[in-house]
């Protein structure tokens, strides 16, 4: 049976030049970056590259990327690293209720050794609203960590808005965003954007996995959370994995690529056509977050009677490959905390279906998930004893 | 171990037991607050030589795969059973029949013995009328 993948959100296939572009680097090219032999300074050459990549497409300086083992390591280091640097007896810090976990959670852990935390609210479009963040703001604001883009939803943040408001408001106050999802889709200049941090991932983006990045601002005060041999500036000690590094930097590239644009505008109208003609096809069902400041790939609908997991295992057996909410929480039991910050109710945010469109979707993928969800839905809803009232 | 058997995607796609008993002697119905899937358990009774027999069960359930696999299993378990010998069948008896279960699904099981006790309480409270 044909695999109709539509979970980009939660990683994706790497593209075969960033497969090309590892290799080498796998077998003949082993060396240690840090050895002084021609082994050790062809990686530390490959690795140099793939910063120079990075930095060209964040607009930065090749010395403001700091390559980690994951974005959810890279949110870690922003978080901990800034709090920890500042050395303030009570930081305050604030975020959104509907950060990706590697945010809310690290955020939750310094609110356990005494830090104070804020998290904003959001919308029914899913958007944090500036006016609450300038009121969040405090003297003691040590970091503001919003999302760029949300994982589950797609509601893309006013950040450059937000970074604004932050500098006039409070100018010591940093700014760190976590730009995972938005990557392949939206201008990540950190300078236009204004961020101080900016994580993101490799396998988010045609890359592999096990790599990310985070961006750190010429004089932040940052210190490192991993400690050892004094990689990437201390900031991130361990060998680095640099086939990984090679990786990521090669699936840059093809972002920047203008064939990426055009690949975007197909995206846009997949999507645009599976949620127009879902809401219009399937009765009681309603798309969740704003649809005008949203990513392009990301279709998350509710529909009454069915629960996800339920509709995510069948869509499975037809070979349509979605999900709930996020593939990280799917093993609990808890409904999204982003539906729930959405406003929606328990029991719908526990019917919603996440699709997340990709590069290599097909029309045909698109024509199969409208022919087979409404089934899938009805059969559920029977199951559930729904009724249209 | 996989997080979805063959077994019970077999039942969660084609469940024997599904739907309403529209005379039904007992109904239960229960809400797992946790993980918010509901459960619907009707019985049809039948006295046989001074004791009271489940003769038909059926379900309707709100819930992922594993909930929907289990209600259907546990409908299928208590046919023939007397109310006491019904009310004995739990997690055990279940995962004998479906295969293993993720841990994370346990309280599928809990549930649906919950919606069946409901279902008995149900008849038994509608009885003593």
């Amino acid at each position: 049976m044909p695999k109709t993948y539509l979970d980009y959100a939660a990683t994706t296939p790497c593209d075969p030049k960033v497969v090309k572009a590892m290799s080498g680097f796998l077998k003949k090219d082993f060396g240690n970056p840090s050895s002084i032999h021609n082994f050790g300074q062809k990686a530390s050459m490959a690795i140099g590259g793939a910063r120079e990549v990075l930095a060209e497409f964040l607009g930065c300086e090749s010395e403001e990327i700091v390559f980690t083992g994951s974005a959810t390591e890279a949110d870690n280091l922003a978080i901990f690293g800034v709090v920890k640097a500042a050395k303030v007896a009570q930081p305050h810090l604030i975020t959104s209720q509907i950060e990706h976990p590697a945010v809310l959670e690290s955020c939750r852990a310094l609110a356990g050794q005494g830090a104070q935390v804020t998290y904003l609210s959001v919308g029914k479009d899913g958007v944090v609203e500036i006016a609450e963040l300038k009121k969040a703001l405090k003297s003691n604001t040590v970091l503001v960590s919003i999302m760029y883009a949300n994982n589950e939803v797609g509601t893309v943040q006013p950040i450059a808005e937000i970074a604004e408001v932050i500098k006039k408001t409070n100018p010591k106050t940093l700014f760190h965003t976590d730009a995972v999802q938005a990557v392949n889709f939206l201008d990540c200049d950190v300078k236009k954007l204004g961020a101080d941090l900016l994580t993101l991932s490799g396998h988010k983006i045609y890359g592999p996995k096990g790599v990310g990045a985070l961006y750190i601002k010429k004089g932040t005060p940052i210190e490192p959370i991993i400690y050892g041999g004094g990689h990437e500036r201390g900031l991130r000690s361990g060998t680095e994995n640099v086939a990984g590094i090679v990786g990521l930097g090669q699936a840059i590239k093809e972002i920047q690529n203008p064939k990426s644009k055009i690949q975007n505008i197909r995206i846009r109208q997949f999507r645009d056509k599976l949620i127009k003609t879902i809401l219009k096809i399937i009765p009681a069902s309603r798309l969740n977050g704003s649809l005008a400041q949203r990513l392009p790939n990301n279709v998350n609908i509710s529909f009454d009677g069915a629960e996800g997991e339920a509709i995510v295992v069948a869509l499975d057996q037809k070979g349509i490959a979605a999900s709930t909410g996020s593939a990280c929480s799917s093993g609990s039991l808890e409904p999204s905390h982003v539906l729930l910050a959405l406003g929606l109710s328990e029991e719908v945010a526990h019917g919603s279906l996440r699709m997340t469109l990709g590069k290599y979707n097909t029309a045909k993928d698109v024509e199969k998930v409208i022919k087979v969800l409404p089934v899938v839905i009805q059969k559920l809803r029977k199951i559930s004893g729904y009724s249209q009232s | 171990m996989e997080y979805y058997s063959k077994k019970i995607i077999d039942r969660f796609l084609h469940p024997k037991n599904l739907g309403k008993i529209k005379d039904a002697d007992g109904i239960g119905d229960t809400t797992n607050l946790r993980c918010g899937d509901l459960m619907k358990i009707y019985l049809k009774i039948e006295k046989k030589g001074g004791k009271e027999i489940i003769k038909d069960a059926k379900f309707e359930t709100f819930g992922c795969g594993h909930a929907i696999s289990i209600s259907d299993m546990i409908c299928d378990l208590v046919k023939g059973k007397t109310l006491d010998e019904a009310l004995k069948i739990g997690y055990e008896a279940i995962i004998d029949e479906l295969g293993p279960i993720p841990p994370v699904k346990m309280h599928c099981a809990k549930l649906a013995q919950t919606a069946m006790k409901a279902a008995i309480d149900d008849y038994k409270n509608k009885s003593k009328k």
